[in-house]
């Protein structure tokens, strides 16, 4: 199964992906295995949260507003509570209040006023939920809500940023439209404030430019104008990316029931250990009453990081008819509730020296919040953008902009995306306009080492802990066959035009700080306790491979338990942010050492000689040439001892539900728990180098993607199949953005018309080519014991630009100024010589 | 009173035997009645309750409805047969293979096991102002919503607009027209056999559907005549993915030769207006021409005269001119190499 193979493997840098052998000199780390969970998943004995069931359980459907914008005045219920068969019906009056966050240094972070709140009695966009009805069935339920009459009154809405920005343009919410911070030394939290534009500001949109007033976030660095002075070319650009919805396979339905004063949940996350704190937060109880179970769940992308607010709603209503409740969430309701990507409407002028180095580079986005919680994509975009491309100086400027559309929340790559496909056209045009090769111009300008980025704090910029990128590119433009392809003739075989891009991408690839906690059993095996959401990334398995690695046990021998914090889990990262690899990685080596130390010192009180001398290999302790036990008797030992040995102490650092954790495992074996105490110097982020190829054909404007590579630079490889899967899979999510994913909005009405997948079309496996290629250096990054960095985010932006840079080298600069590109765009721009897509009109 | 979807909404199911029993069942529940064939487009007004009949009749049990039969002149399929069976079929690969080309294109693998040819040509539009419940005129009300300055109309239409400005989605239904099939009615006053392009009407006969059936009326069977058969074919369907996607539009041609002439052609393009449309100008203008690009390009411009744009989807004018000039003079290496 697991394959030994030597350094000639890694000499062969030009093999296909799938023949690239990955763990030189590793046992577990870099090698291919079936994970626990894959057999239960595709015989379908894996339980989702929609596939539980509870004796009496009620079905709950939500009452949507149909309006973008309205005060719920009175709600007509006699008809529908009078039906048999129906429960209750739950308002957001009987929502519990949002409650305060307390953070594990005791800071109070007030509830915001502007938070969502799962109902509501002023729908802030068209399709919130205002109600919900539980009854015996679906069908039941749908007829009751049928039933209930609500007046409203209207108010104001705006679906365009630019048009509230406008000089008495509508404002999306009664106290305003834009996210700002407050000013003063110790700043609380983003507030909802007003702010409008000028009539001169918006002068610009006439010649299809971004306006650009004032912006409440902005930073610089460098001397931007005298960048700008010295250039050979500068270029000025507009560009608008779409929102695009999660569309997680799988919606957030979700089931509860109470019992004995607790709540019991069950539906989909990115993180099972923080959900349950969240949960306990939205409904205002004791965390000690919430038991959270989610051993799978069908995709998150940032839409899920510790669940949904949604989830409440079969919570309170089990709580009023005291019986299970099951909230089933449509397609349709997930477009609505199940979060979106923001789309930005950006513009960027950027000089560049006559190699295509970038001196200079001012920056202004306009990020579509939606009407709730301020994301954070705006910031990230600058400093993505500062760190992938380098640029000698700076500015940054930003609004996070509210709006009656669905909410938003951070998807693959926040920020990433929508700043690296803003860029990339515009560098891959002066690549044209300079006569410099695609790759040579992005070579220049890559990160590299302990890179810096972003805005001055104290004088300084942060930095990265590494960056490898100049090589990513290097061993995909040679794998790609990139210098081939663009010395290819004729370019055009009648209506047939082929083009080829490349694009840089990066995103966070790491946090730091969190626990793990094992059990060595006395008979032997290993127990891996994982509070990390299994999402379909694997890195909920994957990482303990790491601690069966340093401990030398076979991983035949270990066991994962995951999905229910009842099972006693450690404090984990939530799987978002591409943190997981690297965070917990660390979090198990840590682990993993002080289960070897304990290893040590028990064999030593029981052999003699010092702890130092013994070594962990092969299920055993034992000093050299000498005595030792195995892995089981020690941790016979280990109860006996008691103490730290077994988990009756915990180590002080630990994380409060870590040690709640330690305490219920006590007793149980050897109980080995840390907290990734590690040091990091720099911030840690993934790169990646995407390739692709288009044919486009001139007369019907149907392109296809011919080819397509992405080159990833991501530390230490840990598992080369689930790796491959999210990095093609996170290139296609990035695509998605390029062929033609996106909602349409009626803005007269302010309504979404592309409510469905056919509507809004997510990419499809046919979208893509058969034969995508992916490659990982294998490189592992110095400031991490592991090596390894995490993955899901950093391909997206490549996916998306790689294809855009080729379509831009098929047919020219003069298509498009925004993202999709489909047929409508190639062929009026080409009929008319100029890009005719509307500039910047929003949801088109 | 509030709106929910994808919720069912009760409803009696009968499941006939024969074509008869049907019948029946449709004379005796009139307007309370919805047939059912492969579901595709029914489930989804059904799921969204814009729809609630009292009674559905599903035809999937009617064995005389599926198949395809060799008559004298040609063959005859009954209106259940799937897309896949058609797909298959050794008879209409070999002698109307414009049609399998056409049927290989609509939807998903999955889509075509369960949809019906009957079904295919007899849905509804997918205005998405109309699909998703808006009272527009083809809902009984009396405004468009695509029609209007700020209306999102990028996949509507631009030509023959009569206050509904929705397109037909079918893919096979040019193809059918370009094959001259003849469509079978079973009507409550016997059988009527029709020309595939009278079946699809337009907002000016009937804004409310695309075809003639009427409450009662059953679409049983269609036959393509032998005239065509083995002709030189052309199928091309544009759209955004390569798959699910409904076309943006699509053009098929069925041109017999002689030499380097075209004796006579059938041409139908679909998307463009909430009809099929048969070009017959272009026919009429390609008769006796050489097959070449600069008939092809006559015949193209000819095609989208009075077309009229809307905000966002002026493209389909440009597309339209180009699928037609393709399926006359054809297009080098129409074949991906991918």
């Amino acid at each position: 199964m697991d394959n030994q193979k030597t350094d000639n493997d890694k000499a062969a840098g030009t093999a296909k992906a799938a023949e690239r052998q990955y763990g030189t000199g590793y046992k577990l780390i870099g090698k291919n295995y079936v994970t626990p969970d894959l057999y239960a998943k595709v015989t379908g004995q894996a339980k989702y949260a929609e596939d539980f069931r509870a004796e009496g359980m009620l079905f709950c459907k939500l009452l949507l507003s149909p309006m973008p914008h309205a005060r719920v005045k009175r709600i007509h219920s006699d008809a529908a509570l009078a039906m048999p068969g129906v429960k209750a019906i739950l308002t957001a009056n009987d929502l519990p209040a949002p409650a305060d966050t307390l953070t594990d240094n005791g800071t109070v972070i007030k509830a915001s006023k502007w938070g969502e709140r799962g109902l509501t009695n002023e729908p802030v966009y068209q399709g919130e939920p205002i109600l919900a009805v539980a009854a015996v069935d679906e069908l039941t339920a749908a007829e009751a809500i049928e039933k209930i009459q609500i007046d409203f009154e209207r108010l104001p809405f705006v679906v365009d940023p630019l048009d509230t920005l406008r000089p008495g343009g509508p404002n999306p919410r009664t106290d305003g439209n834009v996210w700002t911070r407050p000013a003063g030394p110790n700043p609380g939290p983003p507030e909802v404030t007003e702010l409008k534009w000028t009539h001169a500001d918006f002068a610009e949109l006439d010649h299809g430019r971004l306006p650009r007033g004032k912006a409440p976030d902005e930073w610089a660095y460098g001397d931007v104008d005298s960048g700008f002075k010295n250039a050979e070319l500068v270029l000025d650009e507009t560009f608008v990316t779409p929102d695009t919805s999660h569309q997680t396979l799988e919606t957030r339905s979700a089931m509860a029931y109470w019992q004995n004063g607790k709540v019991y949940i069950y539906t989909g996350t990115q993180s099972t250990a923080q959900t349950l704190p969240a949960i306990a937060r939205w409904l205002n109880i004791s965390p000690d009453n919430v038991v959270f179970i989610s051993e799978y769940t069908g995709g998150g992308f940032g839409s899920k990081i510790t669940g949904g607010v949604s989830m409440i709603i079969p919570a309170l209503l089990a709580k009023k008819t005291n019986t299970p409740v099951m909230m089933r969430i449509s397609r349709e309701e997930e477009t609505f509730i199940g979060r979106a990507r923001p789309s930005f409407q950006g513009r960027m002028k950027v000089g560049f020296s006559k190699e295509g180095r970038i001196t200079a580079l001012d920056m202004f986005v306009i990020c579509d919040n939606g009407p709730y919680d301020s994301v954070g994509d705006a910031p990230s975009s600058g400093r993505i953008v500062s760190l992938l491309y380098q640029p000698q100086a700076m500015r940054w400027r930003g609004l996070t902009v509210l709006t009656n559309t669905p909410p938003r929340s951070a998807q693959s790559s926040p920020g990433g995306l929508q700043g690296i496909v803003i860029i990339e056209p515009i560098i891959a045009k002066a690549a044209r306009r300079l006569g410099v090769d695609q790759v040579a111009i992005r070579r220049i300008n890559c990160p590299e080492g302990k890179a810096p980025f972003g805005p001055l704090a104290q004088g300084k910029q942060q930095y990265a802990t590494s960056a490898f990128l100049k090589e990513a590119l290097d061993r995909g433009a040679e794998q790609f066959k990139w210098s081939e392809r663009v010395a290819r003739t004729p370019k055009r075989r009648g209506t047939k035009v082929r083009g080829v891009g490349v694009s840089l991408s990066c995103y966070v690839g790491g946090t730091i700080g969190f626990d793990g906690l094992l059990v060595i059993k006395p008979d032997g095996r290993i127990t891996f306790q994982s509070g990390i959401g299994n999402l379909g990334t694997e890195s909920v398995i994957d990482v303990h491979r790491v601690g069966a690695e340093v401990l030398g046990v076979p991983w035949e021998k270990c066991d994962v338990v995951w999905g229910n914090t009842t099972k006693n889990l450690p404090f984990t990262c939530v799987s978002g942010g591409s943190q997981t690899t690297h965070a917990m990685t660390r979090a198990a080596h840590a682990t993993a050492m002080d289960a070897k130390k304990k290893l040590q010192e028990i064999a030593a009180k029981k052999l003699g000689g010092k702890p130092e001398q013994y070594e962990v290999a092969n299920e055993r302790v034992f000093r050299k040439g000498g005595a030792g036990m195995t892995l089981a008797q020690a941790a016979k030992y280990a109860i006996q001892l008691g103490g730290v040995y077994d988990g009756h102490e915990a180590g002080a650092d630990l994380h409060k539900l870590t040690k709640a954790s330690v305490a219920a495992l006590a007793g149980q074996g050897l109980v080995a728990a840390a907290k990734d105490n590690y040091p990091r110097d720099g911030s840690t982020f993934s790169y990646v180098a995407s390739f692709a190829e288009v044919e486009v054909d001139v007369e019907t404007g149907k392109y296809y993607i011919v080819d397509f590579l992405a080159s990833a630079d991501v530390g230490t490889v840990i598992h080369p199949r689930a790796l491959g899967g999210q990095v093609l899979g996170r290139s296609v999510l990035g695509i998605g953005h390029a062929i033609g994913q996106k909602w349409v909005f009626d803005p007269h009405y302010g309504e979404m018309v592309s409510k469905r997948f056919h509507h809004n079309k997510p990419p499809t496996i046919l979208d893509v080519p058969v034969d995508m290629q992916w490659t990982a250096l294998d490189i592992p990054d110095p400031e991490t014991p592991v090596g390894a960095r995490g993955i899901g985010e950093p391909p997206v932006g490549g996916g998306c630009a790689s294809i855009l840079n080729a379509l831009s080298d098929a047919l020219g600069d003069e298509i498009f100024q925004r993202a999709p590109v489909n047929a409508d765009t190639i062929l009026t721009s080409l009929e008319a010589g100029r890009p005719m897509q509307h500039p910047l009109t929003a949801h088109i | 009173m509030a709106v929910i979807r994808d919720v069912m909404p009760a409803f009696e199911l009968y499941q006939p035997g024969s074509v008869a029993d049907a019948q029946k069942l449709l004379e005796q529940h009139g307007p309370d009645a919805w047939v059912l064939a492969g579901g595709l487009d029914s489930f989804d007004w059904l799921k969204d309750r814009i729809r609630k009949p009292k009674v559905v009749v599903d035809l999937s049990g009617i064995e005389e409805l599926r198949g395809v039969r060799t008559t004298g002149d040609g063959i005859e399929i009954g209106a259940m047969t799937t897309l896949t069976e058609i797909v298959n079929h050794p008879v209409i690969k070999q002698r109307y293979s414009l049609l399998a080309q056409a049927a290989e294109v609509v939807a998903s693998p999955q889509i075509r096991n369960q949809g019906t040819l009957g079904g295919n040509v007899s849905q509804d539009t997918r205005c998405w102002y109309y699909r998703g419940g808006w009272p527009c005129y083809r809902a009984g009300g009396n405004i468009c919503y695509a029609d209007t300055p700020e209306g999102r109309n990028r996949e509507h239409a631009i030509l023959h607009a009569d206050r509904c400005v929705a397109v037909n989605p079918s893919d096979t239904a040019p193809a059918l027209i370009a094959l001259d099939a003849k469509f079978v009615l079973r009507t409550p006053k016997g059988e009527r056999v029709i020309d595939a392009e009278d079946y699809f009407i337009g907002p000016e006969i009937d804004i409310t559907r695309l075809h003639i059936l009427q409450p009662g009326d059953l679409l049983t069977a269609i036959r393509i005549p032998s005239a065509w058969a083995g002709a030189q074919f052309y199928f091309e369907k544009v759209r955004d993915r390569n798959v699910w996607d409904f076309p943006l539009l699509n053009v098929a041609s069925a041109m017999v030769l002689s030499g380097g002439t075209i004796e006579r052609m059938r041409i139908a393009v679909n998307g463009a207006a909430a009809r099929p449309l048969r070009l017959k100008p272009v026919e009429d203008a390609v008769r006796s021409q050489p097959r070449n690009a600069a008939t092809g390009e006559m015949a193209g411009k000819l095609s989208v005269r009075g077309a009229v744009p809307l905000q966002f989807n002026a493209y389909k004018i440009p597309l339209m001119r180009n699928l037609v000039k393709r399926a006359i003079s054809g297009v080098e290496e129409a074949t991906w190499t991918c």
